[in-house]
């Protein structure tokens, strides 16, 4: 019977000077091959300049029934916003 | 259409009958919010939608056999590279479509070896076979064309890894499309034998096309849960009648005419009229009595039971240097 490849994560770099963004996922034996599977799979049509591979289970994740005490508390601080503070229009951009 | 006759798990539950988390569940659907994988979601809705991601992706994979068949004929090298890197894309969107389905907690080779024994389904267009050139221009532009119609209304979908499997297969479908069509352009404006060659790929794929989308509203009884979950979220007469619309005048173009003696526009309600195609038919070959079911079957066992020692030997290689590293460590 054969065993199932592991799952990989995979990131590409769209273009340079961009993050590496979370595009999808698939299966390979191992790191090498991962990539060589998210360069045909990912990056047809030129999407990329880069790529990350990282295997799905090593990936630690927020709870999402914990999402409001996890990012409730940013909500009501408003004032770290710059639209928070009334400059006057002679003042010029600031 | 990909996925045709879904069953949907579960009976529709009024708003009563649901229990706290069912209703917040149907809530944020009604909301427009996506349902993420490590969400709560009631255990009909997990299941229908490995059912219709995984006919769908099934649908993706079994559909490069009819086309793949077409690779080495081609009549140009440019319509060969084309045609390869079409069937690349199908395989590429299969594996998108895989994915999505094991975020809801089943393993790609246990999907695999339901479809071989036969218990998950594809679209019943692929047991039609591909018998001339001029049903790769029909494939594409027909079969793909329907294929569209429905996967641009499911990037609404209210499962987020499958509307967002849908976002990047739509990007890449378009081109399906136009180079199907791009075909039947060349062949209807050739010899009359190559125009009869178009003609004829478009009498015989029509009728299974329009099957793509599923039985009639009338008899689709899996439809009204799979709707209020937002799994689907177009019926499936909404969008053959779009289908219609759109494709007639593109036949029309072509010189072709649609094998329909019923077809007419209707003004009142600003589409066609047209006939249904034979109903019996379409659920004798999702029975697996169609033309190609045996044939497709027995390709696919036979490209997953000839890979088993491809796909062994890599992991014996993987196992080995992660032995070697360890190690040398």
């Amino acid at each position: 019977m054969s065993s199932e490849w592991p799952l990989w994560e995979v990131f590409i770099r769209g273009q340079h000077g961009l993050n590496h963004r979370h595009v999808g996922s698939l299966h390979a034996p191992d790191a090498e091959m991962a990539i060589r599977h998210a360069r045909d799979v990912y990056t047809r049509r030129n999407e990329g300049v880069s790529i990350w591979v990282v295997p799905s289970n090593q990936i630690t994740a927020s709870v999402p029934s914990e999402k409001g005490p996890m990012f409730d508390p940013s909500k009501s601080k408003i004032y770290r916003h710059p639209t928070f503070y009334d400059i006057p229009d002679e003042v010029g951009h600031m | 259409m990909y996925a045709q006759m879904v069953k949907s798990t579960g009976t529709m539950k009024t708003r009563e009958e649901m229990d706290e988390r069912e209703r917040a569940f149907q809530d944020r659907i009604d909301a427009g919010e996506k349902i993420e994988p490590q969400d709560w979601m009631p255990e009909g809705y997990r299941k229908t939608l490995i059912r219709q991601i995984g006919q769908h992706a099934h649908s993706e994979i079994v559909g490069q056999l009819p086309e793949g068949n077409w690779i080495t004929r081609a009549p140009t090298l440019e319509r060969k590279a084309i045609l390869l890197a079409k069937v690349q894309d199908e395989a590429g969107h299969g594996l998108y479509l895989y994915c999505a389905a094991e975020t809801l907690g089943v393993s790609r080779d246990e999907m695999t070896e339901k479809l071989h024994d036969g218990k998950m389904k594809y679209s019943s267009i692929f047991n039609y076979p591909t018998l001339t050139w001029a049903d790769i221009g029909a494939v594409g532009w027909l079969v793909d064309g329907a294929a569209i119609m429905n996967q641009v209304a499911l990037q609404r979908t209210s499962y987020g890894p499958y509307s967002r499997a849908m976002v990047r297969i739509c990007k890449e479908e378009s081109f399906h499309q136009r180079q199907g069509y791009s075909i039947m352009m060349k062949m209807a404006s050739g010899t009359p034998e190559q125009k009869r060659m178009a003609q004829d790929a478009l009498d015989r794929l029509w009728y299974p096309s329009l099957m793509m989308f599923g039985p009639s509203d009338k008899d689709s009884v899996h439809s009204a849960q799979s709707m209020a979950w937002k799994i689907k979220v177009s019926t499936n007469d909404e969008l053959r009648q779009k289908f219609v619309d759109q494709t007639v005048p593109q036949a029309e173009y072509l010189g072709l005419t649609v094998p329909d003696e019923n077809l007419k526009w209707n003004e009142e309600k600003g589409g066609y009229d047209f006939s249904e195609p034979d109903w019996q038919e379409f659920h004798d070959v999702l029975a697996g009595n169609g033309p190609c079911n045996a044939d497709r079957m027995a390709a696919r066992r036979t490209a997953w039971e000839d890979g088993a020692w491809y796909r062994d030997g890599l992991v014996a290689h993987a196992n080995k240097r992660a032995a070697q590293r360890m190690a040398a460590e």
